[in-house]
Order: C-alpha cells, then sequence, then structure tokens
C-alpha cells in the first residue's frame, strides 16, 4: 500500500492480531511513523508542556488571572517534522493526513479522559472556513467519536500564528452560539497549544455560560 | 498577476480578470476507472480522498497528488486563459563570447532549426559535455523572434543553478525562475526557468519548451510532469529534450531514426569517458549481517585513503547508509555520509569540494549535478535495482569532468551482474567509439 504522508510503497506486515481482532494496519510507513515523537517524561501537569517543576511558569500566571481551563494535554511535540506535516494538513488542506493521527489522538485522549465528556472544537472565523474547506480542530475531534457542541463563535479574524505573544492576549476572541453547554463537562480541542491564549479564553467564556470541568486537548504543544 | 497563458483554481482568482478570454472547467472528473484530475492527470485512486466540505456543503473529492500547487477538489474548478498571450522581441539578446566544440555546435545549429520549424529534438550529449551552452543560441534566436521560452528542470537545485547563470548570458530579457516558494511565482517572463511542478499552472503558454534531464527522477517515473509539458506549452511550439542517459525506448526510437535525436558522445576536454570496471564482491548483504564488508571493498577504501584521493561510494538503501557510515568512520573519523533527507546535505557536500572529507558514502541523490574534480567513484551493490542504466551511466559520468584530471577509477561492486550494469558499460563504450569517429577525442 501507499503511505498516507510520503506516497512511497511499503508493505505492512500482516498479524493475528489483524485477521481476529479490528486492528488495521497503519495507513503510514514506518520511518514517517517514527518521525512523530509523542510527549513524554516529565511534563507541568497543567498544560503537558516538557518541564522539570510539576507546574510551569506559565501556568501559576494563569492560575493567578482565574483561568477555568482546568488542564491540557496534547499528543505530539512541535518540531520540524510536526511543521511539514501541519502545513500540508492545515495550510494546503489535505484533510486525508487527519488519519495519521487516529491512533494516537485516541490513546492520549483515553488515557486522560472518561467518555462522559463534550468536546467544543475551537471554530475558524467563516472567511477561514470558506478558504481552507474544513476547521482542523474539528478534524482532529471528529477522530474520537464523541459527541461535539459548537457552542463558540469566532469574532476575530486574525490567524493566531500571525500575531505576536503579546497581541494574543488581547481582545476577544469568541462569542457565544447559544448551544446549550450548562452543567456539561466540556474538553476544548484545538490543533496546536502555544502560549495557550486561545484556549483559556475558550474556557473562560464556555464557564460564564454555565460549563463545568473545562480541560483542553491539543493535537500538539509547541 | 497576469492571467494570460495559465491555468488557475477559482480559488487562486484573487484578482479582476477578461471573463471573455476564459474558459472554466471541472478540476476533478469521473470516469469509468474512478476520479481523474485534470490538472495534473493523476487517476491512482489511492491519491484521492474526500471531506466534508465547508465551502460546497458536500462529501468533496479533492486530489492528493498536486495539492503542493493548491487543492484541486470537485467544487474548486480550474479557469484557463484561453485569450492571446503578448508577445516582445528582443534584438539579439545574448552576450557571451565563449567558443563551442565542433561537436557542441553540430546540436547548437540543429537546436536552432528545430525552434525556427517549431520542430522536437532530442539532445543526447554525455555527461560533462556542456549541453547549457548547446541552448545559447537558440534561445537567442527564439527571443529575437518575439517566442516564449520555457526551460524545465526536474529538480529546485537545478532551477537555482541555471537561473543566474541564463541571467548573465541574457541581460536585458525578463527571467522568471519557478519553483515552491519562488518570488516570482505567477509571473509571465519571455524567459522562464521552471520545476516541471510548476508548469501545472499554466496552458499554451510557451513556444519553446526545453526539457532538461528527461530521465532524471521524479520525471522519468512521473507522468503528471510529461503531461504538464504538453499542457504548458502551445500545440504549435517546438519541444526540446536534453539528456545524458535517454531511456531503452527513445534509444530504440533514434536508432530507427524514428526521433530527431543529436549526440554529443565526447567531452569538451577531448578525453573518452571512463569506462565502469565490474568486480564481484559475494553476498555483501549477508556479510553486513555479521557487521563485515567484502575484503575487495575493504582493500578499495584503504587504498584511496593512502593515496588521499578522494571518492563517492553509492549505496543502495538509507538505511544500510545509516549503518555502513560509523563503520567505515573507523578507517578514517571524516568519513560522513550523506542522502536525500539530510539536512546538512549542502554543508557535506561542500567540504567534500574542499577535500576536508576523504570518502563521502551516499545514495543515488548525488548521481546528478555534483562536479568535483580528481575523484574516484564506487557502487557498492549495484546488483540493486535501484541502480538503473541511467543512474549508473551517471555515476560513472562524475569522475573524471575537469580537463586538468580528465581520467579515473569507476568500479561496480557486484553480486552479479544485471542487464542494467551490462547495458550501462556498452553505453559508455559506444559513446567512446562514436566520439573516436567523429574524431572528438585525441588518442
Amino acid at each position: 500500500m501507499k503511505c498516507l504522508i510520503c506516497h512511497d510503497e511499503w508493505m505492512p506486515p500482516i498479524s493475528f492480531a489483524m485477521l481476529f481482532t479490528l486492528r488495521q494496519a497503519d495507513v503510514c510507513c514506518p520511518r514517517c511513523r517514527a518521525r512523530f515523537i509523542r510527549l513524554e517524561g516529565n511534563r507541568c501537569e497543567r498544560c503537558s508542556r516538557l518541564s522539570d517543576v510539576p507546574i510551569c511558569a506559565d501556568c501559576i500566571k494563569w492560575k493567578q488571572r482565574k483561568s477555568a481551563l482546568k488542564q491540557n494535554y496534547s499528543v505530539y511535540i512541535y518540531d520540524d517534522w510536526m511543521k511539514e506535516v501541519m502545513n500540508r494538513f492545515k495550510f494546503r488542506g489535505d484533510y486525508a493526513l487527519v488519519e495519521a493521527f487516529r491512533h494516537d489522538v485516541c490513546a492520549v485522549f483515553n488515557e486522560h479522559f472518561s467518555s462522559d465528556v463534550f468536546l467544543v472544537p475551537i471554530p475558524l472565523s467563516p472567511s477561514r472556513l470558506a478558504e481552507r474547506g474544513f476547521n482542523q480542530a474539528e478534524a482532529i475531534a471528529s477522530l474520537l467519536s464523541l459527541p461535539m457542541i459548537f457552542a463558540l463563535r469566532r469574532i476575530d479574524d486574525e490567524k493566531q500564528s500571525k500575531k505576536t505573544r503579546s497581541e494574543r492576549f488581547v481582545g476577544r476572541k469568541f462569542c457565544l452560539t447559544g448551544e446549550d453547554v450548562a452543567e456539561k463537562r466540556i474538553v476544548i480541542v484545538d490543533d496546536i497549544y502555544t502560549t495557550g491564549a486561545t484556549v483559556h479564553e475558550a474556557a473562560n467564556v464556555l464557564y460564564a455560560a454555565g460549563a463545568r470541568d473545562i480541560s483542553s486537548f491539543t493535537l500538539i504543544r509547541s | 498577476m497576469h492571467f494570460a497563458g495559465k491555468q488557475l483554481l477559482t480559488s487562486e482568482l484573487s484578482f479582476p480578470y477578461d471573463k471573455q478570454h476564459v474558459q472554466i472547467v471541472d478540476s476533478i472528473i469521473k470516469t469509468k476507472r474512478g476520479y481523474m484530475c485534470v490538472r495534473c492527470n493523476n487517476d491512482d485512486q489511492q491519491l484521492f480522498a474526500s471531506f466534508p466540505c465547508a465551502r460546497c456543503g458536500r462529501i468533496c473529492t479533492y486530489c492528493r497528488k498536486c495539492i503542493t500547487m493548491g487543492r484541486c477538489s470537485e467544487c474548486n474548478p480550474l479557469v484557463i486563459w484561453t485569450g492571446p498571450t503578448p508577445s516582445i522581441s528582443f534584438s539579439s539578446p545574448l552576450q557571451w563570447n565563449g567558443q563551442l566544440s565542433p561537436a557542441q555546435q553540430l546540436a547548437s545549429d540543429e537546436v536552432c532549426h528545430a525552434i525556427d520549424r517549431n520542430e522536437s529534438l532530442l539532445v543526447w550529449a554525455v555527461c560533462g559535455a556542456g549541453k547549457t551552452e548547446v541552448l545559447f543560441a537558440g534561445i537567442d534566436m527564439a527571443l529575437s523572434q518575439g517566442k516564449r521560452v520555457c526551460l524545465a528542470a526536474p529538480r529546485t537545485d537545478v532551477v537555482l543553478e541555471l537561473a543566474p547563470r541564463l541571467a548573465n548570458v541574457f541581460p536585458s530579457v525578463d527571467i522568471a525562475a519557478l519553483y515552491g516558494g519562488s518570488q516570482d511565482r505567477g509571473k509571465l517572463a519571455s524567459l522562464t526557468v521552471s520545476t516541471t511542478h510548476q508548469l501545472l499552472r499554466y496552458y499554451r503558454a510557451f513556444d519553446v519548451m526545453i526539457v532538461d534531464e528527461v530521465d532524471a527522477f521524479p520525471y522519468s517515473v512521473d507522468s503528471m510532469l510529461s503531461y504538464a509539458v504538453e499542457r504548458a506549452r502551445k500545440p504549435n511550439s517546438s519541444l526540446i529534450y536534453l539528456t545524458a542517459t535517454p531511456n531503452e525506448q527513445w534509444q530504440r526510437e533514434v536508432k530507427s531514426g524514428q526521433r530527431k535525436a543529436v549526440t554529443i558522445p565526447a567531452r569538451y576536454h577531448r578525453h573518452p569517458l571512463p569506462v565502469p570496471t565490474f568486480e564481484w564482491c559475494g553476498n555483501w548483504q549477508k556479510k553486513w549481517r555479521h557487521k563485515r564488508l567484502p575484503s575487495c571493498v575493504v582493500r578499495w577504501v584503504n587504498e584511496h585513503l593512502e593515496r588521499n584521493k578522494q571518492a563517492f561510494l553509492f549505496v543502495p538503501h538509507i538505511d544500510f547508509l545509516q549503518q555502513v557510515v560509523p563503520y567505515l568512520q573507523q578507517f578514517h573519523p571524516r568519513i560522513e555520509g550523506v542522502h536525500a533527507e539530510d539536512p546538512k546535505r549542502k554543508e557535506k557536500v561542500l567540504a567534500f569540494r574542499r577535500g576536508q572529507i576523504p570518502l563521502l558514502v551516499t545514495t543515488t541523490i548525488l548521481e546528478r549535478g555534483v562536479t568535483v574534480p580528481n575523484i574516484d567513484v564506487a557502487v557498492l551493490g549495484a546488483e540493486q535495482p535501484i541502480f538503473t542504466e541511467s543512474a549508473l551511466v551517471q555515476i560513472a559520468g562524475r569522475v573524471g569532468r575537469s580537463a586538468q584530471y580528465p581520467t579515473g577509477d569507476v568500479r561496480f561492486f557486484h553480486f552479479g551482474k544485471t542487464k542494467a550494469m551490462v547495458s550501462a558499460k556498452r553505453h559508455i563504450i559506444r559513446m567512446n567509439d562514436e566520439a573516436r569517429k567523429r574524431g572528438l577525442i585525441d588518442k
């Protein structure tokens, strides 16, 4: 079969586990697979970043600001390989690449969250959505087969990745769509957690609408 | 951005354009065999995917093969320019006073002839014959006639090397260099140097299409790129192919006279091409499982280290390369390995050129374009399928390129001769014979 990422032909080994259970062969070749690096080892217990102290300096600041976000979990580290893959997935719009994340996304999610939560993907602005054709956060959330609530709408139109750190913290990004989130356990889903400004603000907006127990889950922690 | 001579996706058209002169066609169509991409001719169903599209609100199918050039999907049709393309003529823009060898001169005349009559021609020139200079007169004539010229090369490195060379000899002409991430994107210049990928944005734009290294990866494996060449040139235009190693079918067509070709069988320095020698080295893969290399290979490495002569050692796979380099570093700590995905590729090649690396182990990526004077080459595992006839001829072509050091040793270590090895050797001998007959080498 063809590797989903490098398009080279490769032969997945056939095992009895695949014949008798629902286990699927990997969609990408071993060489591409080995280049995805999962976050492991000592990490900040709140935001998943690699850290020697239990709670990193950024998270202490978030705590002082009384952020409603309890915790963030992420799957992969952000390196050159991940940049390249995200560039193809998000900016070139190769939706099919989401399948390469499936196994790891499900494994990390199930390790940290129970199945009685509701997923809230971070929305794109209408103009960006029309340009890209899909919302990458929603694509990632759809791997988890859990109920989604589209509770947020984007006000601000600028790309987060085009802004500096300080610019990311000013101005409101989201408003509510009116979907009911009251008293629900929420996991916000996004593609990347960089400064955390996006998910923390989303958490505060959802908290104001009555949501309880808000965490977030992102594909990458940079 | 000008629209003339282009085919662009609706999503790329952020500028106003003359709606009279365009045709709008679906970029993805359904055929009996499944989906097909109209822009890149992909019909491999594994390279199509579908997703819930926010733009059209349906499950939309797109082409994954040419996605780096913007996403062709069912709701994103192609807009093709059908109007006239403007033309500018220059009066003899060539500023070059180099001298062509007799064989180059003959080829150059044939190129001019083909361009003048909008014919196609294959220029079959050995590695190091000086192919680029052969084009100068033809390009000069085309530009004087107000023709639009495109030089398509297989890889970005080649475009980056060719564009400044052409800019140098055609100082008054507007030149566009097109590759992924280039500043000239969207330009329609009189002289365009482009990777074959970037041609996907052009439609019936060029009067002269020159395709460099037709046999080179990925052109030879990829029907998409020959399709792109056909679509980007005008129906009435000339098509010039340059190569050192035409494939078997082309060689047959040349022999039988079906394909018009001109050969340059000798290098400009008038010395014959080094002919490879075969050396049987046993089952080297099995030996390597016990972390041993065949004794003849070890001898070859030691000899070169003692004589202080630089060399390339070609190996078939990256995996083997990564294992064998640390082993060879026991012989000499400065031995290095380089492969296609190596981030330090440029630095290592540069260090080799400066003579800081005695032996560079490499996969087939260095088979073309790299010119280092006074080196030898060897191939370990020459029987492997990756070493095709053309790859082996190119590898042998690394040796003896400079006039100062016109000779050298080419060794193929193998575990059983293959057809490709024999044809490669025969190919080189035949070229030398032809050169001798035409009096192009001294000896």
